[in-house]
């Protein structure tokens, strides 16, 4: 009986997760399908020319490669200092305590708030502050554009990179550090010469991660960035990202080549996320790996 | 007893409000190996982590009392001073994983940041090396990780990179507990080799050990310090009841 009870779960949890295979493998086969036509309509002038016309039927994704990087790296770099700071601050200096569960109640919380919302406080928050710099600087006043994506992309993912972070500094072994103070190490010397060259590689893995969120990051971006198809000539212009494109023009989509072209656009985004994703998840298994072992 | 190198006054550790050595009276002679011993959980390690005020990195860690190095209470120096004056070695061994066998030898000067020259930190990496009986195992593979040694060999890394720091005293926590006999011959031969330059307090719970390379023996029960003396006077002719029972296995 509980041999067969075994065997039954067992064939369960198995079909379950050969499900999810079958599933996401069926997601990219017809990813792939629908956006063979446009591949054949364009060729690779698809993936390197700037021109989006989807009258003409121009489709060139350059634009929005571009404006996804840009908009990602920024985002990452500007919450950085955030991100890492929190995570050395919980990690390291006070990994208990109410001033610790205080502050990562407050992270946590910023990684529940719905993405719309974000999106809207951009869109009356720091899109008119963008404003104002761009008339101090006396460029055309967008308010909306790169810019203000990166913002509101860096203050979505501060949670993520600082939660991953944290949980690897606090895997530093304390024998370590021990051995660090014992040798007369002041506390910024110790983070310095032990916790970051042991945790660097696990921090970059988090980082990775934020970087994989931030490119795949819709709704807010969709709404701040300003959705215009060109290529972008600063960082205050309004652009599109792979993700806002979609959103913002699948309603659209008349005709088969538009519609495939938008789907192509689909396909390169989930394989830039699912590669940022999968490194991530690398780096951090191979050093959990170490731990343990 | 003349010339000790650290004499304990009404030494108190707590843990939080938990009181754990309940005033220590100790006078630890100069260049020998005195032995703390004693029951599992009666304050060993903590007597040795209040030397180099370790203790008070723990939650809750807190000392009274005074602790004189010389003529001066470490309690009242930078705790970073006292560290570089007393070494420690722990008892998993703990080289750094990221450093080079190298800089782990020196990594005491380079956490503080302390300049040293080519030529320097050459001849400190072999006169620790060879002080720690491991130069001519590791003297051509200088610049590989130390993690990639054997235990033993880890731990005489970790006792070369306090020695590297000149102290004058080195703190061993049971610093052969998770080696094999083999390895423990080794670096109780290399202790007793070391006792003419460095001062050696060693917590061991092996009383053959510290029958073999001890010169005095202070018995720990219950964070009390019940008896401190010659190591062969103590074991051969006991003045506390517990130390006896001790020293004949009713507990620990
Ligand atoms: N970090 C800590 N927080 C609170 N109490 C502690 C802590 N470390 C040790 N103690 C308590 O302090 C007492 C002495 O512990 P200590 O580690 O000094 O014992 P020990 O003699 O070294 O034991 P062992 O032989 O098992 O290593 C014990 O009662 C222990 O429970
Ligand atoms: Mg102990």
């Amino acid at each position: 009986m509980k041999q067969l009870s075994d065997t039954l779960f067992n064939a369960v949890v198995r079909s379950c997760a050969i499900g999810t295979l079958i599933l996401v493998s069926g997601l990219c086969v017809t990813l792939v399908i629908h956006a063979m036509p446009v591949f054949r309509h364009s060729g690779l002038s698809f993936l390197f020319t700037s021109t989006w016309d989807p009258l003409r039927q121009q489709f060139g994704a350059l634009p929005f490669l571009v404006g996804t990087v840009i908009t990602a790296v920024l985002g990452v770099l500007i919450s950085l200092p955030f991100s890492l700071s929190i995570a050395f601050f919980l990690g390291e200096y006070f990994p208990s305590g109410k001033l610790s569960i205080f502050f990562q109640s407050a992270t946590d919380l910023l990684a529940g708030i719905p993405s719309v919302i974000y999106g809207f406080w951009g869109l009356f928050v720091v899109a008119p502050f963008m404003q104002k710099i761009e008339i101090r600087l006396g460029i055309m006043p967008y308010g909306v554009g790169i810019a203000t994506a990166s913002i509101i992309l860096a203050i979505m993912i501060v949670p993520y990179t600082a939660s991953i972070a944290r949980e690897i500094i606090k895997l530093v072994p304390s024998d370590l550090k021990e051995a660090a103070y014992a040798l007369g190490a002041t506390r910024w010397e110790v983070v310095r010469h032990v916790v970051i060259p042991y945790a660097h590689s696990g921090i970059l893995a988090g980082i990775l991660l934020a970087l994989g969120r931030a490119i795949g990051e819709t709704m807010a971006v969709t709404m701040v960035i300003g959705n215009r198809n060109e290529f972008p000539k600063s960082i205050f212009d309004p652009a599109n990202t792979m993700a806002s494109v979609i959103a913002n023009e699948f309603a659209e989509a008349s005709d088969d080549i538009y519609l495939s072209a938008l789907i192509a656009v689909a396909l390169l985004l989930f394989l830039f996320t699912t590669v940022m994703n999968m490194f991530g998840r690398f780096v951090i298994k191979k050093l959990t790996v170490r731990q343990e072992s | 007893m003349e010339n000790p190198i650290l004499i304990t006054e009404n030494l108190k550790a707590y843990y939080g409000n938990h009181l754990v050595l309940k005033d220590i009276n100790l006078e630890i002679p100069r260049l020998n190996i005195t032995a703390i011993m004693g029951p599992s959980g009666c304050g060993k390690t903590t007597l040795l982590r209040c030397f180099n005020r370790l203790h008070e990195l723990s939650p809750g860690g807190r000392i009274e009392g005074q602790i004189w190095l010389g003529d001066t209470d470490i309690l009242s120096l930078d705790p970073i001073m006292v560290r570089r004056r007393i070494g420690m070695v722990f008892q998993r061994p703990n080289p750094f994983p990221t450093m080079s066998i190298y800089d782990n030898v020196i990594a005491g000067y380079k956490l503080n940041g302390m300049k040293l020259s080519r030529v320097e930190a050459d001849e400190i990496v072999e006169r620790a090396l060879r002080g720690a009986a491991l130069w001519d195992e590791v003297k051509d593979i200088l610049h590989r990780r130390g993690t990639f040694l054997s235990g033993g060999q880890q731990q005489r890394l970790c006792i070369a990179r306090a020695l590297a720091m000149n102290p004058e005293v080195i703190l061993l926590d049971e610093p052969t507990s998770a080696l094999d006999p083999k390895a423990t011959a080794h670096i109780e031969e290399l202790l007793i080799s070391l006792k003419s330059r460095v001062t050696i307090i060693i917590v061991t719970h092996n009383i053959g050990q510290a029958g073999r390379i001890a010169d005095y023996t202070a018995f720990l029960y219950l964070g009390e310090l019940v008896e401190f003396g010659p190591t062969e006077r103590l074991f051969t002719a006991p003045k506390d009841r517990r130390t006896e029972e001790y020293l004949s296995g009713k507990f620990g």
